[in-house]
């Protein structure tokens, strides 16, 4: 026994002696690793960088090195685009993140509830999911049409006067959005908080049962926090889904009527290629780099600060 | 054995062949119907000559296949030729080496005689070398009227903008609207530039576009071009397309009254079958300032490796100019050619005016040569900003003298 156990410590003392380096233990792994690194550095910090140097710049159609400090960013926060841009991103933002959390609790809690033919309305939820957001776009734009699509069939039941055509009325176009973005990425979140529910210990629910409480409450009180986990990652899945926010605008708006439904996405897009300024577009997207980095360093912190303390 | 050598005959005979003939891809955006008809008429031209047109048409308007075409020149994967608007768009791809001196076809072919107004070749031009060939005067300043939607609402088809204006009231009262006009912010930039010369006059846009000064456009010309545009949007206010062709087709159903559009509404009156002069009227510079721009499309071609490919491109180039491809593709798209040695006895009743205000001297640089895509963009949204509200004109004019005095 004791020599047995004595001999792998032995051979793994004298390697540790041979090679002193921490660098090349598990060496194999880390050679597999080199090329995501590469790419993570490359690509991701090294083409993050390029921009945000190239955004002090005044370059135009291509890069150029003639260095003018802030006046991109003047310059973005003067312009009118712009700020609707940010003001339209915040309102589809809270929207978007209130109602898909909301709306994916809900129905995932219901599906929890042991109902009949769950695995066809899970189906059926999660469908929408697997379009595109540019045929998710058309799909709404059509739909919404007053000429052909919903308005036009409430008003052939006989109700002449409803109007509903948020994509042509300037103040609630983003809701028209809204309405399209959340039809297509509720269905995952509640897939997500299904995995949750479906997690939690069958003994809470009999423990809560045993102290009398009710269904609604113990969700709120119980269930909930105990999903922390769970909430955290569809946070950051809606979170990231809202600032990357393009392919759905182009398709089912292109940011009209006029620009009352532009995103920040739109104009740095088109600003780099459209009128031919990468300086501009460039300063926008460091922007909107900022508002993700300031919303996820407090998290990170929070999130795996947090885990260490406990 | 008996396998590899009919490989080696098919190999042999497509790389023979590939010699002989060269497969061109040309990029535009002309996907319309009346402008489909014109770019085949190129096509049929290029493949009499016994080499193949790949057609690589982009939908959309240009501002969706700008990017597309300079992002595939500057990703190194260069079409054989490509549309794009002369004038300010492609002078970095010049400058950076990226786009073929076609100084030596020019030259042979003497464009510098041919060409009419010489401003068309000014544009192609950088440092003395020229880069691109000029295919089709365009102009933009044209409204377009139906004569039915006038006939419906019991009126006078007008003959200038006030008469328009005058009688836009009757035509709602029929039920109809006023202006045409699609959502789009190059459209409504394009309407907005048209009534200026109209209404403010050649001397005061120049001082704007060409001089770039903020004062002249704060002045009380352009003050009389934002108030005429508050009325537009009001005639424009059921209007609600979005593309040009939507808006062009409103008026040929009678619809909608006008549009103020380019030339290149011409080709769908065409296509519909509508005679110039009974069923619609074209009033260039809206029947008050006869002027027309000579902005226009212009064929570019990025640097190859392969020689054959050159040669090719260059031919191209020789036949895009060349009288009988001139006559065919302008008399198709409604334009007007590059060229005022040619027969155009065939062009309809408003191609006649054009033609005639364009040997008058008629003419001024477009917006194009003048702005940068930079500035034109800024202009686009302001424009698609205040069409779209209920910005007053005070507010409009003042944003768009700011961007006037950034402009480079």
């Amino acid at each position: 026994m004791t020599v047995a156990s004595d001999a792998p410590a032995q051979t793994a003392q004298s390697k540790a002696a041979s090679r002193p380096n921490k660098l090349f233990r598990n060496l194999s792994a880390k050679i597999a690793s080199i090329p995501m690194i590469l790419t993570a550095l490359v690509v991701f910090v090294g083409g993050t960088t390029w921009t945000v140097v190239y955004s002090f710049t005044n370059s135009r159609m291509l890069p150029r090195e003639n260095f003018v400090g802030f006046d991109q960013y003047v310059r973005l926060w003067e312009t009118d685009r712009w700020i609707i841009s940010i003001k339209n991103l915040a309102i589809y933002g809270v929207c978007s993140m209130i109602l898909t959390l909301t709306i994916g609790f809900c129905l995932a809690a219901c599906l929890d509830r042991k109902i009949r033919f769950e695995n066809a309305f899970r189906t059926i939820f999660l469908y929408p999911f697997a379009l595109s957001f540019v045929v998710t776009g058309l799909a709404w734009q059509w739909i919404l049409n007053p000429q052909f699509g919903f308005q036009s069939v409430v008003r052939g039941w006989g109700w002449e006067s409803f109007t509903f055509d948020p994509l042509n009325n300037p103040d609630i176009v983003m809701f028209g959005l809204l309405i399209a973005g959340l039809w297509q990425g509720t269905g995952l979140i509640m897939c997500i908080m299904l995995a949750g529910l479906r997690g939690i210990d069958d003994d809470i629910w009999k423990a809560a049962k045993v102290d009398g409480i009710g269904t609604i409450k113990t969700y709120v009180v119980v269930i909930i926090p105990m999903m922390r986990p769970v909430f955290i990652t569809a946070l950051v899945l809606i979170a990231s889904g809202i600032i990357k926010l393009y392919d759905l605008v182009v398709a089912q708006t292109n940011g009209g009527p006029g620009l009352s439904s532009e995103v920040p996405a739109k104009y740095v897009i088109e600003y780099m290629f459209r009128a031919q300024n990468l300086g501009q577009g460039f300063a926008a997207s460091t922007m909107m780099l900022c508002s993700v980095v300031i919303i996820l360093i407090p998290w990170a912190y929070l999130e795996f600060g947090g885990k260490k303390r406990g | 054995m008996r396998l590899t050598t009919k490989l080696l005959a098919a190999t042999a005979m497509v790389s023979a062949s590939a010699v002989s003939a060269v497969e061109l891809e040309v990029t535009h955006w002309w996907t319309s119907g009346g402008e489909a008809v014109a770019v085949g008429k190129f096509a049929k031209a290029w493949e009499a000559t016994g080499n193949t047109w790949v057609d690589g048409a982009i939908a959309g308007s240009g501002g969706t296949a700008r990017p597309i075409i300079i992002s595939r020149i500057l990703g190194g994967d260069p079409m054989g030729a490509t549309q794009l608007n002369h004038g300010r768009q492609a002078e970095e791809l010049i400058e950076a080496g990226l786009m073929l001196d076609l100084t030596d076809v020019a030259e042979e072919q003497g464009w510098k005689d041919i060409v009419n107004p010489s401003s068309l070749l000014d544009a192609c031009t950088l440092d003395g070398r020229i880069y691109c060939a000029p295919v089709n005067i365009h102009s933009w300043q044209w409204i377009w009227l139906s004569h039915e939607a006038y006939a419906t609402a019991g009126v006078d088809v007008p003959s200038n903008w006030s008469e328009f204006a005058a009688a836009a009231p009757k035509l709602e009262e029929a039920g109809l609207v006023p202006l045409a006009m699609g959502q789009q912010g190059w459209q409504q930039n394009g309407a907005f530039g048209v009534m200026t010369i109209a209404i403010a006059g050649l001397d005061a846009w120049r001082k704007v576009v060409v001089d770039k000064d903020a004062d002249a456009a704060r002045g009380p010309e352009y003050a009389a071009v934002f108030e005429a545009a508050v009325d537009a949007r009001a005639f424009a206010s059921n209007s609600n397309v979005q593309d040009w062709n939507q808006a062009t087709n409103m008026v040929i159903t009678g619809q909608a009254g006008g549009q103020i559009m380019g030339d290149w509404a011409q080709g769908e009156f065409q296509v519909a079958g509508q005679v110039a002069g009974e069923d619609y009227t074209c009033l260039p510079g809206l029947g008050v300032n006869e002027i027309l721009d000579t902005g226009g499309d212009a064929f570019y071609f990025p640097v190859q490796d392969d020689p054959d490919v050159e040669a090719a491109q260059k031919e191209l180039a020789a036949m895009l100019l060349s009288p009988d491809v001139q006559v065919a593709f302008n008399l198709a798209k409604g334009s007007l050619p590059v060229r005022g040695d040619v027969d155009l006895s065939a062009a309809n009743d408003c191609m006649q005016k054009g033609l005639e205000i364009l040997a008058a001297g008629g003419v001024m640089p477009s917006g194009d040569m003048n702005l940068s895509a930079d500035t034109q963009t800024q202009i686009e949204d302001l424009m698609a900003q205040f069409w779209s509200s209920d910005m007053s004109a005070s507010d409009a004019q003042e944003k768009y003298a700011d961007i006037i005095s950034r402009a480079d």
